[in-house]
């Protein structure tokens, strides 16, 4: 396995305010690692951080590319999908519009129709509604729909901001399994974001804590789940 | 009766104008919740430029094409250069740069061309076989011109890349920019697509109104009226109020008010539409859901 994505002396803020401190985490290719941590510790701004999206300093080399100081859409066309905080849905235009746009700077139009399709494979409610206004879709629904959307780009790297945040738990739990099946079969490393630590844990295979944008404790999936301090303090149980 | 119809339709004719221009403010508004006070001077500048070409000696249609492509190149120029830098300013900054774009061109336009009022021609002979009793050649051809570019507007948005793009970063912009678009540059290409939109707009109303550096003021606020009445950020509905306005403005002129208190229909329906529905026939009431 090769390192995909370094991460070193990263510092994010927004305005005046910095809310991420010399963070440092690694991931590597084809693997999927979680970023957890309380509300307010820096999980969503780290992900915004590695699109560019706030002002950071410090190093994000991805695939051997520095990406500090790099436009948003630059990032982007270096094959970084995000799943943003709040799904992101263009909610006025049609789902497969949607998709359309997960595919923007992508030139093979053979392949875009062909993953459109493949989209629909995977999520056959999608296919239902390929012509309503994405805003029409329910929740879960509009999930799918931005998992499907970032897939469109046909990404290295997926980010995803708490793709279980507002949904019943049996909808979580295929979206979790469909995102398993996208790891292995389509080989696409993710950063996972998550609230909800033991779903986030059992998907994972190596997991960062993050407290007041520091981060606090690293280690594999294994290591975390029974490290004494975190269950206590984070899981729960 | 006859007398009716023939003002019906020189409203229906007026109104196409006003349903362009309004088009032009909704496109601006749509992605930068601000309104463009400069929109009608620009397109009166426009309509100079086209004037200036024709003095040279190109032949109406070449001229007309030409003043397009040149006021969507500038609609873009004064994005990047003007707009850009105080993009994520406050509201009132952007309003006094609209006002401050409006009394520049308005001046400019004086200092180059003179402020005596000028002859625009129509592309349309008056003896043209379209021309009825009813309709002038000029009254037909300005609806035709002006359906022709809203149906290209339309196709456009509905059914290229780009056209998806632009509608894409105007919805959502942070969700655009991961995807890939340069938001900033759909902006100017907004930009772009507003001065043209104007520029066929003035050109098509010069004729009538004559060429003037304050040819757009009182067009511009039926444009304003327009917009209101089918809800500002409905494109469709700008269309529809525009023609709305044009007839009921032109019908109320001849029959009611006379013609020196026309402008007047346009201020009390802005006012009306603001009190009794801001959102216009058309318009989305905004509603969150959280």
């Amino acid at each position: 396995m090769s390192r995909l994505l370094e991460v070193s002396k990263l510092d994010a803020s927004y305005g005046a305010t910095k809310v991420l401190f010399d963070i440092a985490f690694s991931l590597e290719e084809g693997g999927i690692t979680a970023i957890l941590g309380a509300n307010g510790a820096g999980k969503t701004t780290t992900l915004r951080a590695l699109c560019q999206v706030c002002r950071t300093s410090g190093s994000i080399r991805f695939g051997g590319k520095e990406l500090v100081g790099m436009a948003t859409e630059d990032v982007v066309r270096l094959g970084i999908a995000h799943v943003p905080d709040g799904r992101g849905t263009f909610t006025g235009v049609s789902v497969e519009d949607n998709l359309r746009l997960g595919a923007y700077v992508r030139r093979d139009k053979r392949g875009v129709a062909e993953d459109i399709e493949r989209m629909y494979e995977r999520f056959p409610r999608l296919r239902e509604r390929r012509h309503q206004q994405a805003g029409t879709l329910s929740g879960g629904e509009q999930q799918m729909l931005a998992i499907s959307r970032a897939l469109m780009l046909r990404p290295r790297l997926l980010l995803l901001d708490e793709p279980s945040f507002g949904l019943a738990p049996l909808i979580v739990a295929e979206i979790f399994e469909i995102m398993r099946r996208i790891n292995t079969e389509d080989r696409v490393s993710m950063l996972l974001v998550e609230q909800n630590a033991s779903l986030a844990l059992d998907l994972a295979d190596n997991a960062y804590l993050l407290e007041t944008g520091r981060v606090v404790i690293s280690g594999t999936s294994e290591k975390i789940k029974n490290d004494e301090t975190v269950r206590k303090a984070y899981l729960g149980f | 009766m006859e007398a009716f119809i023939q003002q019906l339709v020189a409203g229906l004719a007026t109104g196409g104008i006003y349903a362009a221009l309004a088009l032009s403010l909704v496109m601006i508004y749509q992605s930068t919740h601000l309104i463009n006070f400069a929109q009608g001077e620009m397109a009166m500048f426009s309509t100079y430029v086209g004037w200036q070409l024709l003095q040279y000696g190109l032949s109406y249609w070449s001229a007309f094409l030409l003043a397009i492509l040149i006021s969507f190149v500038a609609g873009m120029t004064i994005q990047r250069v003007i707009l850009r830098p105080v993009e994520r300013a406050p509201i009132l900054t952007n309003v006094i740069v609209f006002i401050g774009l409006l009394v520049i061109f308005n001046a400019v336009a004086g200092w180059i061309w003179e402020h005596t009022v000028k002859a625009f021609p129509s592309p349309f002979p008056a003896d043209a076989w379209y021309a009825t009793s009813y309709f002038s050649a000029h009254n037909i051809g300005s609806v035709a011109v002006t359906l022709l570019m809203l149906l290209a507007l339309f196709a456009f948005f509905r059914f290229t890349p780009m056209g998806l793009a632009m509608r894409a970063a105007a919805q959502n912009p942070d969700s655009a920019r991961l995807v890939g678009i340069r938001v900033s540059w759909m902006l100017a290409l907004g930009w772009g697509l507003a001065a043209a939109i104007g520029a066929v707009a003035g050109m098509m109303i010069a004729p009538v109104v004559f060429l003037d550096p304050n040819m757009m003021a009182g067009i511009l606020l039926y444009g304003f009226a327009a917009a209101l009445l089918g809800g500002i950020d409905n494109p469709w509905g700008a269309v529809i109020g525009g023609f709305i306005v044009g007839v009921v403005e032109n019908l109320l002129g001849a029959y009611v008010i006379g013609t020196e208190l026309k402008l007047t229909v346009a201020l009390i329906l802005i006012v009306g539409i603001l009190t009794v529905k801001p959102a216009g026939l058309f318009g989305k009431h905004l509603v969150t859901r959280v």
